[in-house]
């Protein structure tokens, strides 16, 4: 007699309904939602709940719900449009504060969330979105680790007149001595002083050459601080750009990957994202002329040649009253008197102090805002791939100081209101610390997010329903059997992705859908054996189970090569082949399961228990 | 007793012209690939695409004299799907920036629909390049080993050779057809070592229990029957996966197509191959009962001791 132990048939049905009661969160498609985070650390509390009710009630907003989950408020909405009003309404009412940005929130039950169930999460390619790569320019890094060494290090022999020259040379220092006894003393200087530098050996044979080199433990730790202050940067940047569920990841030693799912205006975030941007404010040198400089080819000493946009040539001074690095805030706006787009500058004390120095002692003179821009580009030359570095210096204003002021003022000669808003956005959210290059960028629409849906899981129900017809026909009741055990499979892999909540992409989908066309391979390797057990002997109950013993081995063996090439898939893989390689495994598993386990219940039921004369296979 | 109809073809007799048939295939196949080579996609050789939506159909030339008029000469344009759907595609350019991609969107004009926007750096393209390599080094090598630990050497080999004659020829035949070549398809030919490893691992299995079950010790014959033997089985899992598969190919939107396309010349070929190649090769290398039964030399071992 086959029969399973009551236990083991009570531990199968509940692993099933344990699988079906994760998977249920995603029977239930999701809401138009808006979504309001802290921009920093800071949890939001009933009373911002509150506060965006009063607000959605005051502008006459309907929503459906309205609640705090997971340290943000969703609200949800029945339509589109009071979706994208109250968006507005709660940007401009809540401030910088918080993150105001569009999102589609499951609708799962309450008691279903308690439990944890938790819909799959969707991949780009499915619901539409940015993927970015970003890669952080090390060679800019050094390059700045090494400014900074190099003046220290001056300032530090100079007091002691140690050296005769000392300059930059690549990535290294050279320090010329004037004699070769200060030798010891500038070397102990060094260690002592500046333990992140290390002398290097050179070709230089000159005893009185001290070439000195960042360590490469310190280089290290710049290149990994410049990493994580340009991550936190992209952060706030996207934070700025209102986005729900943002990615910002470090990869590998200097990349980051950010993924912003749903962002429709793609080409802003590029710009946003990529921009290493900054203010200087100096002042005009209005003695002497710019033309003149230009054709006498002399620039007056403590004046630099500056450009406006389009091209007009002016002379500022050298020496910079404040930099973007002392602006806490910016907002911009529209200039009453002229309409014009201005953005509004708060400087912290140390720049308000040096801003309301200048602008007493230089009343009625000239300032002026210039814009600075940091670019790395890949340039292709000779088949071989370099980088090309660029900044630009744009003179975006100059205008005659008016009043004294010190931390709040504005800026002008901006052209649209669209590069008013994004240059608030960057001097809001700080520089990266070095120049960032987009090296990879996967954009999916929502069209094709949703086309992409549509188009998987079609495939996936009619491929499904040809193996399920296929199997009833060939194997009459075992097929049946086959077919419960697929469904069921299916069932546990929507289980496990959602449990995991690992991400659905559309090779995903095509994962899964491979696996509904293997899963039934152990099905048909254990028929096929009772089969072949049958045309031998005549005890059917002992063909099912030698059937079933011997097509184990077999089952198993199998599987684990598949699953051996499905891990090297997911090790090797990015974005969308990890996706593939995650449903093929957990397919492969689950297979296994209701392949072997779960059929073997249900034939025990309808056969195991009963003498008979014939197997419907 | 139900007499079960095992048909009994005579496969490893008919080898030799499965061995003629698979060179053949193999020599067409490695030719194309030297002459034609594969149309890699922007994953590999890096470079910017775009598939843009319009609401009604769209003429080409326009587009593509919009294109050349800004200086995006070298853009390639076609249908993708339907004539209201296009794809652009441009070389790595001389300078290479995600940006260029914003500079079409620009000149193609706001009512279009932006449904993809694909840019990949020449530096991520090579090392996706590498990286497929790798995987494709690493997924053989971990098979030989599990094959060789659960098996014996002789059926490691004859599962990749069975394993590198599939791949061999479904890049092939991408290379004849001249399919583009992304990350999806890699992510199938890898997907195809594995199914058809597991209908290799079938067959093999039954060989073994075969030379383990009889005092018969023609090889070729036992082999044989292990092959008619499993023959009902795999018939009806490579229908059903293909059947899955018809699905995916004519359902599953552009995107997939070229993935579905490539398992499905998979499966096929390692149907075949797990019937044809991967025995006849166990065969060539001189498999016998001896040496499934690694016990006995441990039991040996026993016996000699004092």
């Amino acid at each position: 007699m086959n029969h399973y132990s009551g236990l083991k048939n009570v531990l199968i049905a509940f692993f099933l309904l344990l699988s079906a009661l994760y998977a249920l969160p995603n029977i239930f498609g999701s809401d138009l939602a808006v979504q309001v985070s802290s921009a920093g650390d800071k949890k939001v509390t009933a009373s911002d709940l509150t506060k965006i009710t009063s607000i959605l009630k005051s502008k006459g907003v309907n929503y459906k719900s309205a609640a705090i989950s997971n340290r943000r408020i969703l609200v949800r909405f029945t339509d589109n449009a009071s979706q994208l009003s109250a968006k507005d309404y709660l940007k401009t009412a809540l401030g910088r504060h918080f993150v105001v940005a569009l999102n589609l929130a499951p609708s799962v039950p309450l008691w279903l969330a308690d439990l944890g169930g938790k819909a799959m999460s969707l991949g780009l390619d499915l619901r539409g979105g940015v993927h970015f790569l970003l890669e952080v320019d090390m060679h800019s890094v050094l390059a700045m680790s090494i400014d900074r060494y190099y003046n220290e290090l001056r300032a530090l022999l100079r007091t002691e007149r140690l050296y005769k020259s000392i300059k930059k040379e690549g990535d290294s220092i050279a320090i010329r001595l004037k004699m070769l006894d200060s030798k010891a003393k500038v070397l102990k200087i060094i260690n002592s002083e500046l333990s992140d530098l290390v002398v290097l050996e050179t070709q230089n044979k000159d005893p009185l050459v001290i070439q000195v080199g960042i360590s490469d433990n310190a280089q290290k730790q710049a290149k990994n601080n410049a990493l994580k202050q340009n991550i936190t940067t992209l952060r706030n940047r996207v934070n700025e750009l209102g986005v729900a569920e943002p990615i910002i990841q470090q990869q590998g030693l200097e990349r980051i990957v950010v993924q912003l799912p749903g962002v429709q205006d793609t080409a802003r975030a590029k710009e946003i994202l990529g921009a290493v941007a900054t203010l200087e404010f100096r002042l005009v040198d209005e003695k002497n002329d710019p033309q003149t400089a230009i054709q006498s080819g002399r620039i007056p000493i403590g004046s630099k040649l500056y450009y406006f946009k389009d091209g007009r040539p002016l002379l500022l001074k050298t020496r910079v009253i404040t930099t973007g690095e002392n602006i806490t805030g910016a907002a911009s706006g529209i200039d009453q008197e002229n309409s014009a787009p201005m953005v509004n500058i708060t400087l912290d004390n140390i720049g308000g102090r040096a801003m309301l120095d200048t602008t007493k002692k230089y009343f009625r003179h000239r300032m002026a805002v210039v814009f600075i821009e940091n670019k790395v580009e890949s340039i292709i030359k000779n088949g071989k791939v370099t980088k090309k570095r660029t900044t630009t210096k744009d003179i975006i204003n100059a205008a005659t100081i008016q009043g004294t002021f010190s931390t709040r003022f504005q800026i002008t000669g901006i052209d649209s209101a669209r590069e008013a808003r994004n240059l608030a956005l960057l001097l809001r959210a700080g520089s990266l610390s070095a120049p960032i290059e987009i090296i990879e960028e996967r954009t999916i629409g929502p069209s094709l997010g949703a086309d992409n849906i549509e188009k998987g899981i079609l495939s996936v129900v009619i491929g499904f329903v040809l193996v399920l017809l296929f199997m009833a026909m060939r194997y009459r009741v075992f097929g049946m059997v086959a077919n419960v055990a697929l469904t069921l499979n299916l069932v546990m892999i929507v289980a496990v992705l959602s449990l995991l909540q690992a991400t659905l992409t559309l090779p995903g989908i095509a994962g899964i859908v491979l696996t509904v066309g293997m899963a039934v391979d152990a099905n048909v390797l254990i028929f096929e054996r009772i089969k072949e057990e049958l045309s031998t002997d005549n005890n059917i109950q002992k063909a099912i189970s030698s059937g079933y013993d011997k097509a184990v081995l077999t089952i198993a063996d199998a599987n684990i090569t598949t699953l051996i090439a499905a891990l090297v898939l997911f090790s090797f893989g990015t974005g969308p082949i990890k996706g593939f390689a995650i449903t093929l495994s957990i397919g492969i598993v689950t297979s296994m399961f209701t392949a072997i386990i779960v059929s073997r219940a249900i034939v025990n039921k309808i056969y195991g228990s009963k003498k008979i004369q014939e197997l419907s296979i | 007793m139900k007499v079960l109809n095992i048909p009994k073809i005579d496969f490893v007799g008919k080898r030799t012209y499965a061995i003629f048939a698979s060179v053949i295939l193999i020599v067409a196949s490695l030719f194309s690939l030297s002459t034609n080579g594969l149309k890699f996609g922007i994953d590999f050789t890096g470079g910017t695409l775009l598939e843009i939506g319009y609401s009604q159909e769209v003429d080409l030339a326009v587009v593509r004299a919009t294109l050349s008029k800004a200086n995006f000469k070298s853009a390639n344009v076609q249908y993708f799907g339907s004539t209201k759907e296009i794809l652009i595609r441009l070389e790595p350019q001389a300078i290479s920036s995600a940006k260029l991609s914003s500079k079409i969107i620009r000149l193609l004009g706001d009512s279009v629909d932006i449904r993809r926007v694909e840019f990949v750096g020449p530096k991520v393209g090579e090392e996706l390049t590498n990286d497929g390599g790798l995987a494709m080094l690493y997924a053989l090598i971990g098979i030989l080993i599990y094959v060789a630990f659960r098996f014996e050497y002789r059926f490691a080999l004859g599962s990749i050779s069975a394993l590198i004659h599939d791949v061999i020829i479904t890049l092939g035949i991408f290379s004849i057809l001249q399919v583009e070549f992304d990350l999806t398809v890699l992510a199938a030919i890898l997907a195809v070592i594995g199914y058809s490893l597991n209908d290799t691992i079938v067959v093999f299995d039954r060989i073994r229990e075969n030379f383990l079950s009889t005092r018969h010790t023609d090889a070729a014959k036992i082999i044989n029957g292990a092959l008619n033997q499993t023959l009902s089985r795999t018939i009806m899992t490579s229908v059903t996966t293909l059947l899955v598969l018809l699905a995916l190919f004519f359902l599953g939107g552009e995107i997939i197509h070229s993935f579905a396309l490539a398992l499905l010349i998979g499966v096929v070929v390692g149907t075949y191959s797990s019937i044809y190649v991967a025995s006849s090769m166990i065969l060539a290398l001189g498999i016998s009962k001896e040496d499934l039964l690694p016990s006995e030399k441990e039991e040996q071992a026993v016996d000699n001791r004092p």
